[in-house]
């Protein structure tokens, strides 16, 4: 097996599907999982706006899901991306069952994030009359913004390497390749040259976290 | 006469804990005078930081109101409480910046809340900063500057919505001698420029001699003693009163003499030309035992402070007692009570 035309072309869909795979799936996981994280952190007991029952009703969802595998989850949720998608095989189909796995997971970390949070901080904002919106959005945010970009490096890592058991169900990838080549054909180089692709974007990601967050934090100096 | 700015009453806070409710206050009542800079010390875990979040109900009191201009905190809905903190500024211990916006963005942060437009907040801001001494600091960012900056960062964006009133819960706690002192003068200076009332929460009584002109005491709790601070210091009705203004030192040079009597005597600085004690020992031919002398500086006017050993013969303690009746020097038994 060498490296001719055909293989690489095949290689550079694989990194192109990984990387939409991924994209799609972590920008849909923060549009569920940070409001969640949020909702984490405000309605605790103790929080700027406490709501125990749904604090506590929303941890034990995101537990529930969380506990899933996900090799489980994504056959369980494959007939949902035929009724939202069309297919249930296929790089797309892969991303609802991504989204579905990796929302509570960016909840927690999103939740993580806040709690780090100096609440002498949201104290002062509290007794400068500020409301609970005016607290998230200015407060919450903009304060955790460097520890929200360590974790969104965590979180997209994570959601790259749930998306190579895409391979396993007719979805495409580096993780397919993988599969396919290394595991049912026993081509050991193929499976080898697309799992060092994917050590490199995950390399990437997470040195892209660590610039963008300590470049943006103004804590250091 | 006149409203006071902040009335409470009959205010009590409980807490729930794992042991069972505890109570933080009982049956605090206080009134704060428009303009006044009103001092509540006591020692830690007596209460008072909470005291302080529930007189802008950052803390919502278990029993009893708080009047903000003769109007109810307690039947306000959430967002009149929110607009009634804009009149009441409040800085602290830590001072408790923003951290990722940088100073000047940290004074138009209350602006912005409000939704005053930028340009308007800017200036606003820089005029504060002007103020506070950094105009020259407004693009840093807190964690560039020192404790003494960042807590004048903190007074500016206290002060950037004209409140009424400030709380200052610790707010020199954190601070060395030198830049407690410039803090404290900054409080002093906006409270009669400005007119601005002032509240600060303290345990250090030093802080109160410097700037307050009245003060309550509090322990386990409750209110020990409310008064003007000149006469708290000169004559303190309350064993807690006593040991925050005699301090460890004078505590236990008054309280461990063992035999015979020991008064407290207090100078107010008029006095100074006179040899005060020499002459009573001439007079008296009785010789005393000088157990703690110290001065303090109250409100700019020094005032000193000594415990001494009264004559173990009770002729002698006699005269002495009678001599400072005569010349009129005020003095209390200090014996009453043990460290």
């Amino acid at each position: 097996m060498k490296l001719d035309a055909v293989t690489i072309n095949m290689l550079k869909t694989g990194i192109w599907e990984s990387f939409y795979m991924t994209a799609l799936s972590s920008l849909f996981a923060y549009i569920i999982g940070l409001p969640l994280g949020i909702i984490l952190v405000v309605t605790d007991e103790g929080g700027i706006r406490p709501i125990p029952w749904l604090q506590k009703i929303l941890g034990v969802v995101i537990n529930l899901l969380r506990s899933v595998p996900f090799l489980i989850l994504l056959f369980i949720a494959l007939p949902l991306s035929k009724i939202v998608i069309g297919t249930r095989i296929g790089s797309p189909a892969i991303v609802i069952p991504l989204t579905i796995a990796a929302a509570p997971y960016v909840a927690r970390v999103v939740e993580s994030s806040f709690r780090e949070l100096d609440a002498g901080v949201i104290e002062a904002a509290q007794s400068m009359g500020a409301s609970t919106w005016q607290i998230i959005w200015k407060v919450f945010l903009p304060e955790s913004k460097p520890s929200l970009l360590l974790g969104a490096a965590l979180a997209v890592t994570t959601i790259l390497s749930y998306s190579a058991m895409a391979g396993f169900t007719g979805g495409g990838g580096l993780g397919a390749i993988a599969i396919n080549y290394g595991y049912y054909r026993y081509e050991p180089f193929l499976m080898w040259v697309s799992v060092v692709l994917l050590v490199v974007m995950v390399q990437i990601i997470q040195e892209a976290g660590n610039r963008l967050s300590r470049k943006s934090d103004k804590r250091i100096r | 006469m006149e409203t006071p700015i902040i009335q409470i009453q009959n205010l009590a806070k409980e807490f729930k804990t794992a042991n069972g409710p505890v109570r933080a206050l009982q049956d605090i009542n206080l009134e704060v005078s428009a303009g006044e800079i009103f001092g509540i010390i006591g020692l830690s875990g007596a209460g008072k930081s909470t005291l302080v979040r529930c007189i802008n109900y950052l803390e919502v009191p278990t029993e009893g109101d708080v009047l903000f201009e003769g109007q109810s905190m307690a039947a306000m809905t959430d967002a009149q409480r929110r607009t009634t903190r804009r009149s009441m500024g409040m800085i602290f211990q830590q001072f408790n910046l923003l951290a990722q916006r940088n100073v000047i963005r940290n004074v138009c942060f209350p602006l912005e809340l409000t939704g005053v437009p930028k340009k308007e907040a800017r200036e606003r801001a820089m005029e504060l900063l002007k103020m506070v001494g950094l105009e020259d600091r407004a693009q840093a960012y807190p964690a560039q500057l020192s404790g003494g900056q960042k807590q004048r960062v903190a007074i500016a964006r206290a002060l950037a919505t004209n409140p009424k009133v400030i709380l200052c819960d610790e707010a020199t706690s954190a601070l060395d001698p030198n830049t407690t002192k410039q803090i404290l003068e900054l409080l002093k200076e906006i409270n009669q420029t400005m007119g601005v009332t002032i509240i600060v929460i303290t345990h250090e009584m030093a802080v109160i001699e410097a700037i307050c002109d009245r003060v309550a005491i509090i322990d386990q709790s409750r209110i020990a003693e409310v008064g003007a601070v000149s006469e708290i210091f000169l004559n303190p009705q309350s064993a807690i009163g006593r040991k925050l203004i005699m301090g460890d030192a004078g505590e236990r040079a008054a309280g461990g003499t063992g035999s015979g009597r020991s008064i407290r005597i207090i100078f107010d600085g008029r006095e100074s030309a006179e040899p005060i004690i020499s002459n009573m020992v001439l007079a008296c031919k009785a010789p005393v035992n000088i157990m703690y002398a110290a001065t303090r500086d109250i409100q700019g006017k020094a005032m000193g402070q000594m415990v001494v050993q009264l004559p173990k013969d009770a002729d002698g303690a006699e005269r002495v007692i009678d001599y400072l009746e005569s010349i009129k020097i005020p003095y209390e038994e200090v014996n009453g009570y043990e460290a």
